[in-house]
């Protein structure tokens, strides 16, 4: 059956034309729509979990001082914190949010494939959301067994959350998964088949391809997140012995025997590990297109750049157990690991390289989406290099689990990705919402994120290093942690709340130049990738008007020798005209 | 242009206190008290790798940002790609990574290869305590499970396997190592994932349930070195510590020939309640005939107290470690616990006393019982259970049906640093440190109103 | 296969429409169909997880094997009959046939029903000889794996339920042409999953 495009037939066009404000803004299927109540979702939860961080931050700094931050609250803030911040913030703000925005917009479609479809996957999005949250108010409050979930701590009495709180962040998650498949399907298939004339696969901007290999990644790693969830909730709930082996709990045995606990975590990192590149990928592809942009430079090193994209996503699915150095696995793993781990950072390395060689010899325009890509380039510098020590693995013997690990993956994972979703949103600000942002503002934010980011996390290495073991409510007495350590604390504590107190800059510039910025030109910055010619800003719903638009050449023509503008956009045709039925490139087989 | 330069500032602000802390700064690596030097060696070759390419890359990029910022009639080059520069990165970037991964494999094989002469020990992790065992003469540990322990066995040791009888066994979280002998560490938890970690060892390891793992070293200088808990054990886990000492070999034969062997733990006589008895008599001027307590002296309920806690306060009074400055009440207890000449007597005494009946003792605090429930259930019960019983298992006494307003002023001595800091109360300083679930005096009372409740 | 062709070209040399007046997609298949593989190996990644985990679970010490049932056997035909229906209903609608079509696409669905019947008897069968899901890791494994087989099947034929009504409601076999399509090859992947766990349950 041949493929039947999405094409500009009357009765196709009717189905994307909402009635009501319901139709429009509420039950929408509308993809621009989606994204932004995914984005918003994922956006709210994110700020309950920035509020829980700067809470246990509190204690840290000033130990004692806020009377309700009890050890038992302080494990379930940090639990929360690390749960909501990678799988409810940032997988959904990425995939759900940028995702559902910008492919079918850079693919030249008028919708996902599935629209429907769509609209359940985020409403299954919120139920989980929901069931999470719900998990403040049970008896017994939210887990507090750490982000990792680890059995048999998470399931036992001395553990926060131990009998509601577990299960329900295990059926959160599960719900979580199947938005998240749903979803999947319908961005892979979309960019898979959806694409409009000419847009061969090698001629997508890349932030469709990191969101394309990351939907993909999220799809074969979810599966693994899924069958621990449900083992270790029949362990809790029928009483098997998936992951619980023969154990006392206060001071008296279980019935459970023979389970291996270590089976828990080669099942959660197998997702846990991938789940870092669904994060890294989407923001990889994102930051490529803002500095190519505002460099008016093609991103240099195209081919690399996918190629390093899909090697990444391919590898990331083979150094899961570099989590696990130190869990008692068998310890030959730790050559295998070590040394895919260690690849890994090759490609890593060149898609760095390739960033700042698109700036080397550009035009750069310091636009504030630009200030949050170059701040990103930094900090995901920093960050990427310390993997680098934790990737090796005898060098994990003394950092793992101290503050060098935290300090580490808040910098590549952390930092790093919310720096480009500031980017992102202030780059495509003016055809999201017809409007401009405060320039001066924005900037203000990026350089109180930027610096007040580095100031918490730079001194946590050396913490790291002196050996202060992470998870912990309270130093106590040691004989190696001098008293300083604490006003390095502070220092980060005050940091952090710093950095917390500034977000609220960004919101306010959101919402602020929604009303009031001056009218967006369609095309401020003057990018030459598709989600830019759209017809309409914002893009109306059907995005493309009358008919798809067809596409020339590739998403990076710029400041091309002997062009009018700096920048060709990609349906603008050459003048010799199409080439029809070439069988140079693109015939399918 | 203000973006290169704070980069620029970034990259030596960085550096200049990457070495500020690298050469004698407070927070950097504890000096190392291990053979494991290259680790340290395979750590600095990453410094020097990464931090080459930190910089160069930084500076690089802040001098793109500087030279090729936006002026009138300047153009971007056009260059969709360099493959030759590109290889030639890969190509660097690989020996980069060979360079710091060829010492790490072969660290790594040091580490798993256990040597011939290393002298094994037990670490056992339990929520949320350090116990050790080390093997008698024999030079082998004895089998041990889950499905033995008992307050009596703590370690599981299988009763039967002649293996175990002589294994050494310490009950608290003190241990020690000769120095510059190699031992290896088998690491055995009773419950939940736990890790020893001491900071100057460099190496550590899960102690996962249900298996054995393992680590080895050899200490090569003196001192006392703190252990702690690495791995998110439950509520209690920054309270998890321990020590351990490394002294020279003489001063290690003579301290593990003080330890009682597994044989020995288990072979104690029956405690003699008569006894106990006539050495009560001292104590029943003050905590009555029945143990039931006197408010009006400051004398606490003991009957329906756990023997084992009853022992060790009994002994820390002896020991100096309880009824110092600032305890008046409890230096009164001292001279009382000085009649108890050794440590059959405090197990007669404490062993009379459990025979007790135990009625609730008289209500003399009021507070908020919901507030004190809420602060109990969430952090109070993962030690002292649900019902306020306590057990062995968590070194948690009793709590329920005791003296509430004893409990309002030992809780106020921890806060207060009266009680539990002391070397000898090696247990003390976990509950200091969770005293601290307790903001003030008033929620102290909140949560004596609540376990009143509890009877 | 053109996709590697894709990756390895220079975009920036070539200017124009490449490819055919249409847009195009990456496979000529329906995106339903397109959609449901990508799902279909969503889905062998779940069952494949369980798998090493059953096997590494095996290798602990108090793992007892279990003996599966002969009644598995029978209730394997009772698969494969299923699917060899659901093939002979899109074997018809494929060359715009409508004869038998209602005997071979409802009896496809009333065979998955019986499968799934087959499996509680067995279920019960194990539970009244004392073989409960808790007491034994591989008895947990057998309860999970069989259970999460049928609430799969139980998807497929939510789906062939509503063509189903569809089909009593007068629709044309002809419009249920792609939902008989992708069920079979969704009752396909579902017998092989089948027969590579009762493989791995009845050889362990």
């Amino acid at each position: 059956m041949a493929y039947v495009p999405l094409a500009d037939q009357d009765h196709e066009m009717e189905m994307h034309h909402p009635h009501s404000f319901v139709e429009k803004y509420v039950w929408s299927q509308d993809h621009k729509v989606i994204a932004i109540q995914y984005g918003g979702l994922a956006v709210f939860t994110g700020i309950v979990g920035l509020v829980l961080s700067l809470l246990f931050r509190m204690q840290l700094g000033f130990p004692d001082t806020a009377s309700f931050i009890d050890p038992n609250f302080y494990y379930q803030a940090v639990t929360m914190h690390g749960m909501i911040m990678v799988v409810y913030l940032l997988t959904a703000l990425f995939l759900g949010g940028f995702g559902n925005y910008m492919i079918p917009l850079m693919c030249g479609a008028r919708d996902m494939v599935f629209p429907f479809l769509n609209m359940l996957s985020v409403w299954v999005f919120l139920l989980s959301v929901i069931i999470l949250m719900a998990s403040f108010f049970v008896s017994g409050g939210p887990t507090g067994g750490g982000w990792t979930l680890y059995p048999p701590q998470t399931n036992l009495a001395g553990t926060p959350g131990h009998d509601m709180g577990i299960v329900l962040m295990l059926v959160s998650l599960a719900v979580f998964i199947v938005a998240a498949t749903m979803g999947g399907l319908n961005y892979v298939v979309t960019v898979l088949q959806y694409r409009c004339r000419g847009l061969t696969m090698m001629r997508l901007p890349l932030t469709v391809w990191g969101i394309f290999v990351a939907t993909l990644l999220a799809l074969f790693a979810f599966p693994a997140l899924l069958v621990s969830a449900i083992m270790m909730l029949f362990d809790i709930l029928l009483g098997t012995s998936f992951f619980m082996p023969a154990i006392i709990e206060s001071g008296s045995p279980l019935d459970h025997n023979g389970g291996s606990p270590i089976l828990f975590q080669h099942l959660f990192w197998f997702f846990g590990h991938p789940e870092v590149y669904i994060v890294a990928l989407p923001a990889f592809g994102l930051v490529s297109d803002v500095l190519s942009v505002h460099a008016r430079k093609n991103i240099f090193g195209y081919r690399m750049m996918v190629w390093a994209i899909i090697a990444i996503g391919g590898l990331s699915f083979i150094v899961w157990a570099h989590h696990m150095y130190v869990s008692g696995m068998h310890p030959y793993f730790g050559f295998f690991f070590a040394t895919t781990t260690l690849i890994i950072a090759v490609p890593t390395a060149l898609k760095v390289y390739n960033w700042i060689l698109t700036l080397w010899e550009g035009d750069i325009r310091l636009n504030a989406p630009m200030y949050f890509a170059i701040g990103f380039i930094f900090t995901f510098i920093h960050g990427g290099i310390t993997g680098l020590f934790l990737g090796n693995v005898v060098i994990d013997l003394p950092l793992s689990d101290s503050y060098f690990v935290v300090a580490h993956f808040h910098m590549v994972m952390g930092v790093s990705p919310v720096l480009v979703v500031f980017a992102a949103i202030y780059h495509w600000y003016p055809k999201i919402t017809g409007r401009m942002f405060h320039e001066g503002m924005a900037k203000l934010h990026f350089w109180c994120t930027f610096l007040g980011t580095y100031a918490i996390y730079l001194p946590m290495h050396y913490l790291g290093f002196l050996g202060v073991p992470r998870r912990y409510y309270a130093l106590g007495t040691t004989d190696f942690i001098p008293a300083s350590a604490q006003d390095l604390n502070t220092t980060i504590t005050i940091a952090a709340l710093f950095v917390g107190a500034s977000q609220l800059l960004f919101f306010i510039n959101v919402f602020w130049s929604l009303r009031n910025g001056p009218k967006a030109d369609p095309n401020p910055w003057g990018a030459a990738s598709l989600e830019w010619q759209t017809p309409d800003t914002p893009p109306v719903h059907g995005n493309w008007g009358d008919s798809l638009p067809t596409v020339y050449r590739w998403a990076y023509d710029y400041s091309v020798p002997g062009a009018e503008q700096d920048f060709i956009p990609q349906n603008t045709p050459e003048e010799e005209g199409p080439t029809m039925n070439d069988d140079g490139m693109d015939k399918e087989a | 242009m203000a973006l290169a330069v704070v980069v620029v500032l970034l990259v030596v602000g960085t550096v200049i206190f990457h070495f500020s802390q690298a050469f004698d700064g407070p927070w950097y690596f504890t000096e190392i008290a291990t053979n494991w030097g290259l680790i340290d060696f395979t750590i600095n070759v990453t410094f020097w790798v990464t931090g080459a390419a930190f910089i160069i890359l930084n500076l690089f990029m802040a001098w793109c940002v500087y030279k090729y910022r936006h002026r009138p009639g300047h153009k971007a080059v056009y260059e969709p790609e360099n493959h030759k520069l590109e290889m030639n990165l890969t190509v660097i970037t690989t020996i980069g990574v060979v360079a710091m991964l060829a010492p790490g494999l072969f660290v790594w094989a040091n580490f798993v290869t256990v040597p011939e002469e290393a002298l094994q020990y037990e670490v056992l992790g339990s929520q949320w305590q350090w116990q050790f065992r080390y093997p008698g003469a024999d030079g082998q540990l004895g089998a041990a499970d889950v499905s033995n322990v008992t307050e009596q066995n703590p370690f599981g040791i299988n009763p039967q396997d002649p293996y175990g009888q002589d294994d050494v066994v310490v009950n608290d979280p003190n241990m020690r190592l000769a120095v510059n002998q190699p031992v290896q560490a088998l690491l055995r938890s009773h419950d939940v994932l736990h890790n020893y970690t001491v900071p100057q060892f460099r190496v550590k390891m899960d102690l996962v349930p249900g298996m054995v793992s393992y680590l080895w070293f050899d200490p090569t200088r003196e001192g006392t070195y703190d252990l702690l808990c690495e791995e998110l054990c439950g509520i209690g886990h920054y309270i998890m510590r321990g020590s351990v000492t490394v002294q020279s070999q003489e001063d290690y034969d003579a301290w593990i020939a003080a330890q009682p062997t597994f044989a020995e733990t288990q072979n104690i006589p029956e405690p003699d309640l008569a006894a106990g008895q006539a050495a009560y008599a001292i104590c029943a001027t003050c905590h009555g005939a029945q143990g039931e307590g006197n408010p009006q002296l400051n004398s606490p309920k003991i009957a329906g107290q756990q023997a084992w806690y009853l022992e060790r306060q009994l002994k820390h009074f002896k020991e100096g470690a309880r009824g110092g400055d600032g305890d008046t009440n409890g230096a009164a207890m001292v001279p009382m616990a000085m009649t108890l000449v050794d440590d059959e007597a405090i197990r007669n005494v404490s062993a009379y006393i459990n025979t007790f009946p135990d009625e609730p003792s008289a209500q003399t605090i009021a507070g908020d019982i919901a507030n004190g429930a809420d602060i109990y259930d969430r952090n109070c019960a993962a030690c002292h259970l649900d019902n306020g019983a306590g057990t062995w298992y968590t070194d948690a006494p009793a709590l329920a049906g005791m003296s509430d307003w004893y409990f309002v002023t030992q809780i106020s001595n921890f806060m207060a640093g009266i009680r539990g800091l002391h070397p000898a109360d090696v247990y003390g300083e976990q509950m200091v440190s969770m005293a601290t679930a307790m903001s003030d005096l008033e929620e102290i009372n909140d949560v004596a109103a609540y376990i009143n409740t509890l009877r | 296969m053109s996709l590697f062709k894709n990756v390895t070209a220079k975009p920036w040399e070539r200017k124009g429409v490449i490819g055919g007046l249409e847009p195009e997609g990456a496979f000529e298949s329906p995106n339903e169909k397109v959609a449901l593989s990508i799902f279909l190996v969503v889905a062998s990644v779940v069952f494949s997880l369980f798998t090493v985990g059953y096997i590494l679970r095996m290798e602990l010490p108090d793992w007892r094997p279990l003996s599966e049932p002969t009644q598995l056997w029978f209730n394997t035909a009772l698969l494969v009959l299923s699917s060899v229906l659901f093939q002979w209903a899109r074997n018809i609608t494929k060359n715009d046939q409508e004869k038998n079509i209602r005997i071979a696409f409802f009896g496809a669905g009333a065979f998955a029903i019986l499968f799934i019947v087959g499996q509680l008897i067995t279920w019960d069968n194990l539970q009244n000889a004392g073989y409960f899901l808790t007491s034994n890791p591989a008895n947990s494994f057998y309860y999970l794996m069989t259970g999460l087989h049928a609430i799969h099947l139980l998807g497929g034929l939510w789906v062939w339920s509503k063509s189903s009504i569809r089909l009593l409601s007068g629709a044309e076999p002809k419009d249920i042409k792609l939902s008989i399509e992708l069920c079979t090859l969704y009752w396909h992947f579902l017998l092989i999953v089948w027969l590579v766990l009762f493989a791995l349950l009845s050889n362990t």
